[in-house]
C-alpha cells in the first residue's frame, strides 16, 4: 500500500517538473524543475523493483547513487553555462522554440539582413586569428 | 597485448590523455590532445582483426560481473562507428589546432574536453549493459555541450543550455525505462529479454528508452535542439557531433530494440518508421528554406537520421548493412560539409549562401568539398550514401515494403533539391551580392583534411564489400526483431 502511495507522489512530481520545464523560461526554474523530475525517477528506481527474500535489492541503490552524482555533476555543470549566458546576455532565459518572434525572424532572414540567432557570430569570426 | 587490455585502452587513453591536458600548463595541452588524438585510433587495426575474426572482445570490469560491474563489449557496430569517430577525430584536427592554438579564448578548456569527448563516445560503444551505456551518453552530452559553448557568442550559449536541457530530459526518461526493465527481469545486460506484451512494464519500459534516446539522437520531432546547437559549434566541434555524438544515440536506440527488446510490436516499428519518413521530409524542407550554410547542413542531419530510423520496420541483416553504411558514409560526408563552412566562415566572414556566389573561383577546394559531400547525401552512384540507400532499398523489395520504397527512391530528390540550391547560389550564380572582404586563409591541410573525408565518403561506394561482410556478420540479435 505503501509503495502505491510513493508511485503516485513520484508521478505527481515528475508532472509538476515537466510543467515547469516546459512553461518556465528563466533557466533556473527550468533546472529546478529538471532536478524534480530527477527526484521522481530516483524515488521510482527505488520504490518498483520487488525485495529480494525481505531484503532490499541493492542493484537499484547503486544505480540511483550513480544517477544522484551524475544529476548533480550536470546541475553544477549547467549552472556554470548559466551564469555565462547571463554574462553575455544580461538576463538568463532562453526564448521558447514555439517563440513567434523566433519563427518570424527565421523566415524574414530566409531573405536577407542580420540573423539574430546568430548574434553578428558570421562577423566576429572573420576577426579571429 | 590482450585484446581486453587494448579494449580499456580505447577510453583510458583518451581519459588519461585529458587529465594530463588539465594538469599541464596551458601551451602543452594542444599537443598533448593532439597526441592522444592520433594515437587511439591505432588500437583499433588489432582490435577490428579480432572482429573480423569472429573473435568475443568483451570485459568484464575488475572481475565484477554486471549488474554491479562494468562489462563492455566490441561489436562490428561499435567498430564501424569507432572507425568513422577515428577517421573524423584526425581529419578534424588541423581545423581545431588552428583554431584553439594557445592564447585563443577557451583554448584552455578546449582540449580536455576534445578529449573526455572521444573518451565518452568510445565509452558508449563499448557499453554491453544499459546503465553503463546511460552513463556514458550523459558524460558525451556534457563534453558536446562544453564544447558548443566554446563559441562564446550569446546563440552558441542559448543553444548549448537548450541542447543540455533537452538531453537530460531525455537521459532521464531512458533511465526511468531501464529501471523499469531491471525491477521486471533483474539485470541490464543488454541481452537481457525486455519481453514487451506480455511483461507489466515492458511496453513502457521500452517506450521511455526508445524516446529518450529519441531526444540524444535528435530525431524529429524531438530535433529542437540540433540546428541551433550544429550551426552554433566551433567547425571542428560540429564535425565530430554531426558524424558521431548524434549517431551514438542512435546505434544506442538499434541495441535497445534489437538486443533488449524481444519481438517489440510491429506497429511500433512502423510508426518509428514513419516518423523517420517525416523526418527525411521535414528536414529536406527546412534546409531548402535556411539562408545559412551552416544550417542548411544542420537540417540535413535532421532529414538523414530519418533513413537510420527505417531499420526498424526493414529489419533483416541487408536493412541492417544499409542502415549501418549510411551511418558511415553520412558521418564522413557530414563532417567534411561541417570543415568546409567553417573554412567559407573565416575567410569569407558569412556563410549566408547567398552572399557567396563566385565561391568555386576563391575558395575551390572548399566548393568541391561541398559538391563531392553533396554527391554523397543525394545518393548518386557510384558514391558511398548511393550503396546504403540501395541496400535499404533491397530490403524493402524483399519484404514488398512498397511504401518504404518509394519513400527512399524519393528521397533523393529531396536531397538533392537542398544540395543543388546551395551549388547553384555560390557556383552558378553573378556575384551582384558578394563579400568582397577576404579575410586571412587558414592553412590548406584544413582544406584538405575536409576534401579528403568528402572523397572517402564517395570512394567507399567503389569498395563497399569489407565493411558490409562486416556489419553482415554483426546483425544485432541475430537479424530478429520486427519482423513485419
Amino acid at each position: 500500500m505503501s509503495a502505491a502511495i510513493l508511485v503516485f507522489a513520484a508521478a505527481a512530481i515528475f508532472g509538476i517538473g515537466a510543467y515547469g520545464l516546459l512553461i518556465s523560461r528563466h533557466v533556473m526554474r527550468k533546472l529546478l524543475a529538471l532536478n524534480l523530475m530527477l527526484s521522481a525517477v530516483f524515488l521510482l528506481l527505488i520504490v518498483v523493483p520487488a525485495p529480494i527474500g525481505g531484503q532490499p535489492d541493492p542493484v537499484p541503490q547503486a544505480l540511483v547513487l550513480t544517477g544522484i552524482v551524475i544529476a548533480v555533476s550536470t546541475t553544477a555543470f549547467a549552472l556554470a553555462l548559466m551564469v555565462r549566458l547571463f554574462g553575455k546576455q544580461g538576463h538568463a532565459s532562453i526564448p521558447s522554440d514555439l517563440d513567434p518572434r523566433v519563427w518570424r525572424g527565421r523566415w524574414r532572414n530566409s531573405r536577407d539582413g542580420p540573423d539574430p540567432e546568430r548574434n553578428g557570430a558570421g562577423a566576429a569570426s572573420g576577426d579571429k586569428p | 597485448m590482450s585484446q581486453p587490455a587494448l579494449l580499456t585502452g580505447l577510453v583510458l587513453v583518451p581519459l588519461l590523455a585529458a587529465l594530463a591536458a588539465v594538469a599541464a600548463p596551458a601551451g602543452a595541452r594542444r599537443p598533448i590532445a593532439v597526441a592522444a588524438s592520433i594515437a587511439w585510433p591505432w588500437l583499433l587495426i588489432p582490435l577490428g582483426g579480432g572482429v573480423v575474426r569472429g573473435d568475443e572482445l568483451s570485459l568484464a570490469f575488475g572481475g565484477w560481473a554486471p549488474p554491479l560491474g562494468i562489462g563492455w563489449r566490441l561489436d562490428a557496430l561499435g567498430l564501424v562507428l569507432m572507425s568513422v569517430h577515428a577517421v573524423v577525430g584526425i581529419a578534424a584536427l588541423p581545423s581545431a589546432w588552428q583554431r584553439f592554438a594557445p592564447g585563443a579564448p577557451d583554448a584552455v578548456a578546449f582540449w580536455p574536453l576534445w578529449l573526455i569527448l572521444t573518451a565518452g563516445i568510445n565509452l558508449a560503444l563499448l557499453a554491453a549493459d544499459l546503465f553503463n551505456l546511460y552513463v556514458a551518453l550523459e558524460l558525451t552530452t556534457l563534453a558536446a555541450v562544453a564544447l558548443i559553448a566554446s563559441e562564446d557568442s550569446i546563440a552558441a550559449l542559448t543553444a548549448a543550455m537548450r541542447y543540455l536541457l533537452l538531453a537530460v530530459a531525455g537521459s532521464l526518461m531512458y533511465v526511468l525505462g531501464v529501471g523499469l526493465v531491471y525491477a521486471e527481469t533483474g539485470s541490464l545486460a543488454m541481452g537481457t529479454a525486455v519481453a514487451s506484451g506480455t511483461a507489466a512494464f515492458g511496453n513502457t519500459a521500452l517506450a521511455l528508452m526508445l524516446t529518450g534516446l529519441m531526444v540524444k539522437a535528435a530525431i524529429f520531432p524531438l530535433h529542437v535542439w540540433l540546428p541551433g546547437a550544429y550551426r552554433n559549434a566551433p567547425g571542428p566541434v560540429a564535425a565530430v557531433l554531426s558524424a558521431v555524438v548524434g549517431k551514438v544515440a542512435l546505434v544506442a536506440m538499434w541495441r535497445v530494440w534489437f538486443e533488449a527488446a524481444v519481438d517489440p510490436p510491429a506497429a511500433l516499428a512502423t510508426l518509428l518508421g514513419g516518423i523517420g519518413a517525416v523526418a527525411i521530409g521535414y528536414g529536406a524542407l527546412m534546409a531548402y528554406v535556411e539562408p545559412r550554410l551552416q544550417a542548411v547542413i544542420a537540417w540535413s542531419s535532421v532529414s538523414q537520421f530519418g533513413f537510420l530510423l527505417l531499420l526498424l520496420p526493414l529489419a533483416g541483416t541487408m536493412a541492417f548493412q544499409g542502415a549501418g553504411f549510411h551511418l558511415l558514409t553520412h558521418g564522413l560526408a557530414k563532417a567534411a560539409m561541417f570543415l568546409a563552412a567553417a573554412n567559407i566562415v573565416v575567410v569569407l566572414g558569412s556563410d549566408t549562401v547567398r552572399h557567396l556566389p563566385g565561391l568555386d573561383k576563391r575558395m575551390p577546394i572548399e566548393a568541391f568539398t561541398l559538391a563531392l559531400a553533396g554527391v554523397t547525401l543525394i545518393g548518386l552512384p557510384p558514391s558511398g550514401g548511393f550503396t546504403g540507400k540501395w541496400m535499404l532499398l533491397n530490403a524493402a523489395w524483399d519484404q514488398q515494403g512498397w511504401f518504404w520504397l518509394i519513400l527512399i527512391a524519393l528521397s533523393g530528390l529531396v536531397s538533392a533539391a537542398y544540395v543543388f540550391r546551395i551549388l547553384a547560389l555560390t557556383c552558378f550564380h553573378p556575384a551582384r551580392r558578394a563579400v568582397h572582404a577576404l579575410h586571412a586563409r587558414p592553412p590548406m591541410a584544413t582544406s584538405l583534411a575536409a576534401l579528403l573525408l568528402a572523397l572517402a565518403a564517395v570512394m567507399i561506394g567503389l569498395y563497399p564489400h569489407p565493411v558490409l561482410d562486416l556489419l553482415g556478420q554483426g546483425v544485432p540479435g541475430g537479424g530478429a526483431g520486427a519482423s513485419p
